[in-house]
C-alpha cells in the first residue's frame, strides 16, 4: 500500500468510524461519575453495579430469548427464500424477493408504528386461548399478545413461559434481508448436479436436501444465526414500541440514559454489549467465508 | 419456496402498511377511535405549520446526511478498490462494517459525548490553539444530528459504491489514459460515471432510512434537531392520537417517495444539460446553475405557496410542477448513461 493522501484519508475516517467503540471502554473503566474527560483512573467498581440490578438482568433475559427466537425464524424463512431465489425461477421473482428486502431500507419507525397499530386493532380480541389436558395437569397456549405457555394441576401453576410475540415477528421482518442475503451467497456456488447425482442414487427430495445442500450450507445458516442473533439484540426501535412492562436490553438501557448517575454503569454494559457483538460477528465472518470456500467461490467481503 | 417468506413478508409488512394508511383516516376520541372516514387528518397535518417546518427539516438533515455520507464514502470505496491489494479488500469491508453492527444507542450515546462542550473534540481543539472557547454549534442542534446520522449510515454508502468501483473494467481506464486522458480527466469521465449506479443506491440507502431516524435527533438533537419521526412518537404516546401519528407516517413515507422520484429524475435532467454543452466545466456549472433553480422553485412553493394560492392551492400548484416536470423529463429526456 502506497502512503498516498487517499490512504491518509483512509486512516482518519477508520478513526472517525472507530471513534465511540474506542471511547466506550475508557469511560466504563473510568473511576469517575462524570462522561467526561480527564479520566480519573481504573476502576472495575462500575460492572460489579451490574451484577446487582435485577431489572437489568430481567430485560438482559427478555431480549436473549427474543434474540434467540428471532435468529431461528428468521434463518428458517431465508433458508427458504434462498433456495428458491438461487435454485428455481418464477414469475415475479424480482418483484417478491424485493418486497421481502423493503425493510432494509424502510424507516424503522415506519415499520414499528405499523405494527403496533395492528396490535391495538387485535387487541380487543385477545387473549386467544386454547388448552387440554394431560391426566391431572392443564396446558393453556394464550396469546396475550405474548405467547404464554402455562401448565397447573388442580392446586398450582407447575410451569409458565411468556414469548413475548409482537418483537420477534417484527425483529423477524428486519432480520430476514439479512439473513436471505448471507444464505443466497451460501446457495449461489452450490452445483446443481451434485443434488441431482443424490436424486438419481435413489434418495429422496428430503433426502438429497439433508444429505447433500445441508452440510454444504451449514457454515451459512450459522453465521445467519449469529447476525440475526445481533441484530435482534441491539434493535431499539420496534422494541421500544411495542414492548409492554418487560423491556428488552435496549429499551433498558434507553430509560437509564435518562439518569446522569447511571451513565457509567451504562458504559460498562455497553462495552460488554459491543465486545459481544464484535465477537460474534468475528465468529459469524469465519463460518460464512468457510461457507463461501466449502462451495468453491472466491472471497468478496462484507456482510450487506 | 418462496411462499413461507413471502407469507410472512405480507402478514407483517404489507397488512399493516396497508392497515396504517387505513387507520390515518380515522380520528380518535380520548380512547375509542371513530372509524367513519375522513381526511381531517390530512388537512390538518398539511396546513399546520409545526408538521410543514418538521418535514422540511427532515428532508433537509436527511439531505445533509446523504450528502456528507456519500462524499466521505466515495474516496474511501475507491481507496479499497484501486488502492488495496485484492487479499486485503475483505480486511478493509470487514473493519468498515464492524462499528455498524455494535448497539445503535450506545454508539449514538457517545457521540453526544464526544461532541459535548467538555467532550474530547472540543478539548483537542483547544489543546492545540484552533478555538479559543469551546464550540457549541457541534451538540444538541441539527448539526450534530447530521454528524451522527453519516456516522451510523457510512456502511450502507461505502457499500454500494465500492461494488459498483469493483465492477469497473479496468482496460477501460488504460484505454482512456492511452488515448492521451490525464488521470484526473479519466477519473471524471470514465470511472465516475460508471460508479453513478453505485452512488444513487448508496443516496436511496441512506436518504429514506435516516428521513424517519428516532433516536438520534432525541439524543443529539436537542429542540433545534427533532424530526419528523418525533413528532409521531409524541402523537402515538403522549397525546394518544394514534391516526394522527399514522397520518404522518403516511405523509412522510409519501413525501420521501415524491421527493426521490423527483430527484432521480430531475439528475435525468441536469446530466442531460450537462452532456448538450459538451460537459466539463461549463456543463458542471449549467447542471449546478439548473439544479439550484429547480430546489429553489419547490422549496419556494412549499414554504410560501399557502400564502399566495391558499393550502390546497399551494398542494395544487407543487403537485403541478411537480408532476409536470416529471412527465416532461421523462418523455423528452432520454435516458442517461448512469442508467436513469
Amino acid at each position: 500500500m502506497k502512503r498516498s493522501p487517499l490512504a491518509l484519508f483512509a486512516g482518519l475516517y477508520l478513526i472517525f468510524l472507530y471513534a465511540p467503540i474506542i471511547l466506550l471502554p475508557l469511560f466504563a473503566f473510568n473511576d469517575g461519575t462524570i462522561i467526561a474527560f480527564p479520566l480519573r483512573g481504573f476502576t472495575l467498581g462500575w460492572f460489579a453495579d451490574l451484577a446487582n440490578t435485577p431489572a437489568l438482568h430481567e430485560a438482559t433475559l427478555n431480549s436473549l430469548i427474543i434474540a434467540c427466537s428471532v435468529a431461528v425464524l428468521a434463518t428458517c424463512l431465508g433458508l427458504f427464500a434462498a433456495r428458491a431465489v438461487t435454485r428455481y425461477k418464477f414469475p415475479l421473482k424480482g418483484g417478491i424477493l424485493g418486497f421481502i428486502m423493503l425493510p432494509l431500507v424502510l424507516p424503522e419507525v415506519i415499520v414499528a408504528i405499523s405494527l403496533l397499530v395492528v396490535l391495538m386493532l387485535l387487541l380487543p380480541d385477545l387473549p386467544i386461548e386454547t388448552g387440554f389436558q394431560i391426566g391431572e395437569y392443564v396446558i393453556v397456549l394464550s396469546v396475550t399478545p405474548d405467547l404464554v405457555l402455562e401448565v397447573s394441576n388442580f392446586h398450582r401453576t407447575v410451569f409458565s413461559f411468556a414469548l413475548p410475540l409482537p418483537i420477534i415477528l417484527g425483529h423477524t421482518l428486519l432480520c430476514l434481508p439479512f439473513s436471505i442475503a448471507i444464505l443466497q451467497g451460501s446457495f449461489q456456488g452450490l452445483d446443481q448436479s451434485l443434488e441431482e447425482a443424490a436424486l438419481d442414487l435413489g434418495e429422496t427430495r428430503a433426502g438429497a436436501f439433508r444429505l447433500v445442500i445441508l452440510p454444504l450450507v451449514t457454515p451459512g445458516i450459522i453465521a445467519s444465526l449469529l447476525i440475526c442473533f445481533i441484530i435482534s439484540l441491539d434493535e431499539f426501535i420496534i422494541a421500544f414500541f411495542l414492548s409492554g412492562n418487560e423491556p428488552t436490553l435496549p429499551v433498558y438501557l434507553w430509560g437509564q440514559l435518562r439518569f446522569p448517575a447511571r451513565l457509567p454503569v451504562v458504559m460498562a454494559l455497553g462495552t460488554i454489549l459491543v465486545t459481544l457483538s464484535i465477537v460474534l460477528l468475528i465468529v459469524a465472518d469465519i463460518f460464512r467465508r468457510r461457507g463461501l470456500r466449502r462451495t468453491g467461490q472466491s472471497e468478496t467481503g462484507g456482510f450487506l | 419456496m418462496i411462499s413461507p417468506p413471502l407469507i410472512y413478508a405480507l402478514l407483517l409488512l404489507a397488512v399493516p402498511l396497508l392497515t396504517i394508511i387505513l387507520f390515518s383516516f380515522w380520528t380518535q376520541n380520548f380512547l375509542t377511535i371513530d372509524r367513519t372516514f375522513t381526511v381531517a387528518n390530512y388537512a390538518e397535518a398539511l396546513t399546520d405549520p409545526l408538521y410543514r417546518e418538521l418535514m422540511l427539516r427532515s428532508l433537509r438533515i436527511a439531505g445533509l446526511v446523504t450528502a456528507a455520507t456519500v462524499l466521505l464514502a466515495f474516496p474511501i470505496a475507491y481507496f479499497i478498490s484501486f488502492h488495496v491489494t485484492p487479499e486485503k479488500k475483505a480486511l478493509w469491508i470487514f473493519l468498515i462494517t464492524i462499528p455498524f453492527w455494535t448497539s445503535y444507542l450506545i454508539r449514538i450515546f457517545l457521540w453526544r459525548v464526544i461532541l459535548a462542550y467538555d467532550g474530547p473534540v472540543n478539548g483537542t481543539l483547544l489543546e492545540l490553539g484552533i478555538i479559543e472557547e469551546p464550540l457549541s454549534w457541534i451538540l444538541y442542534n441539527a448539526n450534530s444530528v447530521v454528524i451522527t446520522l453519516a456516522h451510523a449510515f457510512a456502511p450502507f454508502a461505502i457499500l454500494p459504491i465500492f461494488v459498483s468501483l469493483e465492477k469497473i473494467d479496468r482496460s477501460l481506464l488504460e484505454a482512456a489514459r492511452d488515448l492521451g486522458e490525464a488521470t484526473a480527466m479519466t477519473f471524471i469521465r470514465v470511472t465516475l460515471p460508471l460508479a453513478m449506479p453505485g452512488v444513487l443506491a448508496a443516496v436511496l440507502i441512506v436518504f429514506i432510512p435516516t428521513v424517519g431516524d428516532y433516536v438520534t435527533p432525541r439524543l443529539v438533537g436537542g429542540s433545534g434537531g427533532t424530526m419528523i419521526a418525533n413528532m409521531i412518537y409524541v402523537q402515538i404516546f403522549d397525546l394518544s392520537n394514534r391516526p394522527m401519528g399514522a397520518t404522518l407516517a403516511v405523509l412522510a413515507m409519501l413525501t420521501v417517495t415524491i421527493t426521490l422520484a423527483w430527484f432521480i429524475l430531475h439528475i435525468r435532467f441536469w446530466v442531460h444539460l450537462s452532456d448538450r454543452v459538451g460537459g466539463g466545466v461549463l456543463g458542471l456549472a449549467l447542471a449546478a446553475v439548473a439544479a439550484v433553480i429547480d430546489i429553489a422553485i419547490v422549496r419556494w412553493v412549499f414554504l410560501h405557496g399557502p400564502d399566495w394560492f391558499g393550502p390546497a392551492g399551494s398542494l395544487g400548484v407543487l403537485a403541478a410542477i411537480m408532476g409536470g416536470g416529471a412527465i416532461l423529463i421523462a418523455w423528452f429526456v432520454p435516458k442517461g448513461r448512469w442508467g436513469i
